[in-house]
């Protein structure tokens, strides 16, 4: 369970998060939304320690991101993070992206580890790629081996920064879809993301912020059907045009 | 035609061993001292930066000439003794290249986006295996071709050594043309060698170029 209270994070003077309180569930796939520049990345990194906050509280299954002897790697393992611009490793193959950390964090031997990877490489519809560079790949194929890649650390938590925003359309589908098994699997999951459909699919809470603070949370239903503030209908209409 | 180079070859074959040790010198050295620069103008601390950075622009607008005056002529007022011509070009060449070589080095290293790095963290892996596996590796495929271009420059500098009577290459040839008068053989001959060497060493660096560039296109 991640558990944030009363979170407040400053970049210099610009308040960048402000009295964010979110609870996430095992299982549960939480979608957040909101204008760029809300915090919304910023958040995601707070929760996986990446960021320093400055107030309140970051919690994950017990353990406090704040405390000093928190082991912040240690951390980092249960947690996965899928990027926005795919950020694979470009001198390594698909295969060699998706089984380094296997190798070097759990120590796995590398056959062992290959043949996980392998594994995650089927799961994610490209095991033909797996001796690509990621410069042959197109940018989908890119963010399901950066997907395979955070599913071969076994995490109990994965999070998404807009995963589809740098993509085609044509390309989109192929990671939602991606996405959306692994929701129905069972991973707990924290999206970014502006791609309602995929909201609809699987979301069990959607979430939309604003200048750093949360506005507004509901299921999709309660979003679409009757939306509490005027900001989140201005932000819908935009979206969905 | 060649036989005032044939018959002085051992000689001036020797001033070419000289040039290749100062070059040697003067590149691991520059790269050595080079990384540092480049590590100090990442640097977030003020104290560091400034200095490194003043010393960087400062050697980077002056002729490598001055440099190797300085250190030959103005030093030993300094330390009370005078400085062999050798030494003497190992330390001007290093210092004076290590600030081009810092630059490359700085370059290399702000190619690397914040999030590849993030990327690697957050699959568990800690800064030094993240240094290790994959900052240093993509930044040094990066740096690659201008490092060997840079050490290139550096070989041929070294000539500027002539000045303070270092018996490299070119000194030699011309201290051969003093007895000779076969200005257009020798010269040519020097020249010859020098281009058979950097012409390798831009293909090479071409070669990397290419190897990388697709990798690195993004």
């Amino acid at each position: 369970m991640i558990e944030i209270k009363n979170l407040n994070k400053w970049f210099d003077d610009f308040h960048v998060l402000t009295d964010i309180n979110e609870t996430v569930e095992r299982g549960q796939t939480m979608v957040i939304c909101g204008p760029s520049g809300s915090g919304k990345s910023t958040l995601l990194r707070c929760i996986n320690g990446l960021e320093p906050y400055q107030k309140g509280e970051v919690i994950v299954d017990g353990v406090s991101l704040n405390n000093p002897k928190t082991n912040l790697y240690k951390l980092r393992e249960n947690i996965g993070m899928v990027f926005q611009r795919f950020e694979l490793y470009p001198h390594m193959t698909a295969l060699q992206n998706v089984s380094l950390a296997p190798i070097k964090v759990r120590k796995l031997s590398k056959k062992e580890a290959e043949e996980k990877a392998m594994v995650l490489l089927e799961r994610v519809g490209i095991p033909e790629k797996a001796k690509s560079y990621p410069a042959n790949l197109s940018g989908g194929q890119q963010q399901r081996v950066a997907i395979a890649r955070s599913l071969a650390m076994e995490p109990k938590y994965m999070m998404f920064d807009e995963p589809t925003s740098a993509l085609d359309p044509e390309m989109i589908k192929e990671v939602l879809d991606v996405m959306i098994a692994l929701a129905k699997e069972g991973m707990t999951m924290l999206c970014v993301t502006h791609e309602m459909g995929f909201a609809r699919e699987v979301a069990d809470e959607i979430i939309f912020m604003d200048f750093g603070k949360i506005i507004e949370r509901g299921t999709y239903q309660e979003f679409f059907t009757k939306p509490k503030s005027d900001r989140l209908k201005e932000f819908l209409s935009q979206i969905l045009e | 035609m060649f036989d005032a180079t044939l018959r002085n070859l051992p000689f001036l074959l020797g001033g070419l061993l000289v040039t290749f040790k100062l070059a040697a010198f003067a590149v691991s050295g520059g790269i050595f001292l080079g990384i540092l620069v480049g590590l100090a103008r990442i640097s977030q601390k003020k104290w560091i930066y400034y200095p490194i950075t003043f010393y960087v622009n400062f050697l980077r607008n002056i002729p490598l000439i001055l440099v190797i005056f300085w250190v030959y002529f103005v030093m030993p007022l300094f330390i009370g003794r005078s400085i062999d011509p050798f030494p003497s070009a190992v330390i001007s060449f290093i210092i004076f290249e290590a600030t081009y070589f810092g630059e490359i080095f700085r370059a290399g290293y702000q190619t690397i986006s914040k999030d590849m790095v993030n990327a690697s963290y957050s699959t568990g892996m800690t800064y030094a295996q993240t240094a290790r596996y994959i900052t240093v590796p993509v930044a040094f495929q990066r740096m690659l071709p201008s490092l060997i271009t840079q050490s290139i420059v550096t070989f041929q500098d070294t000539s500027l050594a002539f000045v303070i009577g270092l018996p490299e290459f070119v000194r030699r040839a011309s201290i051969v043309d003093n007895m000779e008068i076969r200005s257009i053989e020798l010269f040519g001959f020097v020249a010859i060698v020098f281009l058979i060497i950097c012409y390798i060493g831009s293909r090479i660096s071409r070669h990397y170029e290419e190897k990388y560039r697709k990798v690195n296109v993004q």
